[in-house]
């Protein structure tokens, strides 16, 4: 067995009685002591805060501002030249097959974009962002000595406000640095649990004392991966590896909102990223299956790889879960996962098989929760 | 009460044993949300999944601790599965089991030994 690494904050998640997990490669906090139905619904009712370091910090620098968006271009198909300074927007990176290999935040931070990506594959990120953009010009710089943390939830302003004026100037997607906690931190108004919130990149030293200043605030708890999966999934937000994956391609996951119309078939800057002609001619004539919601009409959570029918009896799979389990804010199960188009209209039944046994289903909107964001 | 590698508690009374998980086993599970219970009248051997238990984390089973006949299950759980995580050696037994030999029960671990499996 490799040795996990830790973030700079595991002594903290230790002494605050976290169960640590392996993930992507790092000993991660599962839940701490509230247990994950509690710590879901604080985040959001109250503020959650998260530890994400995991996650892989890159800055992209160019010898001016447009030089690291275009070549940024050529590898996502998302319209990066157009983000303006102080912004932030979600992408993915597709394959010759149309398929996601990735997905990440970009911010565009006046001289350079910062980029946030998947922790399990950050090196296979950093990677193809060299093997594109270093050819162009484009450092690629991977940031091991900076913290990622996340403040989710309703309260999640007003905490920060009371620490240092400046959050409450920020709009979703907004980008700024700011000070907290004496240290200088990389703040954007974004996150992954449908709620409004932050995620604040902190020098490794001083990562501690921010989390230690946030954590002091009675309004925050310490929330664990597993209460961010259940956040996320009522959210209606992909997990990279289960819900999205080299496989599937952006229309059928329904991101087709995250491609700009300059990048599609008679834009500007139409095409020039792999698996352009899957992508266009998904988007011209549909996919044949489509990642859609599910609730469950009993009790029983449908989990990850649950088959999906359309009878209750006899024929063939028409889908398969790709996330699932119980919605602590619905008070019910929910899953989301990918069945044949023809299937995919709000409150067709279906059927999903767990333990032998057929039960009901049925196809629901996303997201299960209403979103909380702040525009 | 007498306890099983499996993390379940068994306690006699009268004619039947009651069965349900230890308050380690419900911790480690986390918090429960959803209980499947067999059938009254359901004749069980040792080992067989009677139970099947979801908590926010993952499904497990429970599996009989003897050989036996399910004489009554407690329909509360099914209803309300939370309780497993508040009362798990007590309001929040699974089943109950007539047993014809309950001899077996002498070799299961008392408190002081689970307590010392757990450690």
């Amino acid at each position: 067995m490799t040795d996990l690494r830790r973030t700079p904050l595991f002594d903290q998640h230790v002494s605050l009685g976290a169960k640590m997990v392996p993930f992507a490669g790092y000993d991660m906090p599962v839940n701490y002591k509230l247990g994950v139905m509690k710590e879901h619904q604080h985040t959001r009712s109250a503020a959650g805060l998260f530890d994400v370091s995991h996650m892989g910090q890159v800055i992209l620098r160019g010898k001016d501002a447009d030089a690291a968006a275009l070549a940024l271009e050529t590898i996502v198909p998302q319209d990066i030249i157009g983000l303006p300074v102080g912004r932030q927007r979600y992408a993915f990176f597709t394959n010759d097959a149309g398929g996601i290999e990735d997905d990440l935040m970009v911010a565009n931070r006046g001289d350079h974009l910062f980029v946030v990506v998947n922790a399990a594959c950050k090196d296979a990120d950093v990677a193809r962002m060299r093997a594109a953009l270093e050819p162009k010009g484009v450092t690629v710089k991977l940031i091991e000595n900076r913290a990622l943390l996340a403040l989710q939830g309703p309260m999640a302003e007003s905490v920060l406000v009371d620490l240092q004026e400046g959050y409450a100037d920020l709009r979703f997607m907004d980008v700024a640095t700011l000070p907290l906690a004496g240290a200088e931190c990389w703040v954007s108004r974004s996150g992954y649990t449908g709620e409004d919130g932050f995620e604040i990149s902190i020098p490794a030293s001083a990562a501690s004392d921010v989390a230690k200043a946030l954590l002091a605030d009675a309004r925050v708890e310490a929330i664990g991966l597993g209460a961010r999966d259940s956040l996320r999934l009522e959210a209606g937000l992909c997990l990279y590896g289960h819900d999205i994956d080299t496989s599937t391609s952006p229309v059928e996951a329904g991101l087709t909102w995250a491609i700009q119309k300059v990048r599609r078939t008679g834009g500007a800057r139409a095409g020039g990223f792999p698996g352009e002609d899957r992508i266009f001619s998904d988007l011209a004539e549909g996919a044949a299956r489509k990642r859609v919601g599910l609730r469950p009409e009993g009790r029983a959570p449908m989990r990850e790889g649950t088959p999906l029918f359309a009878s209750d009896t006899g024929g063939d799979p028409i889908g398969r879960v790709t996330s699932g389990g119980f919605g602590p804010t619905v008070g019910a199960p929910v899953a989301m996962g990918y069945i044949a188009s023809t299937f995919a209209t709000p409150d067709q039944k279906l059927f999903g098989e767990v333990r032998g046994k057929r039960h009901p289903v049925r196809v629901n909107s996303m997201p299960f929760v209403p979103a909380g964001f702040k525009r | 009460m007498k306890f099983t590698e499996e993390h379940e508690w068994l306690r006699v009374e009268g004619d039947v044993v009651v069965v349900g998980i230890t308050a380690h086993a419900a911790e480690q599970l986390g918090d429960v949300v959803f209980v499947e219970l067999p059938e009254v009248g359901t004749t069980v051997s040792l080992d067989d999944e009677i139970v099947v238990i979801e908590s926010v984390k993952a499904a497990s089973d429970i599996l009989a601790p003897l050989d036996g006949e399910v004489t009554e299950v407690n329909e509360a759980l099914v209803d309300d599965p939370s309780k497993v995580n508040e009362d798990p050696e007590g309001e929040a037994w699974f089943f109950k089991l007539s047993v014809e030999d309950t001899s077996s029960m002498e070799d299961m671990m008392d408190e002081a030994a689970y307590k010392r499996f757990i450690a």
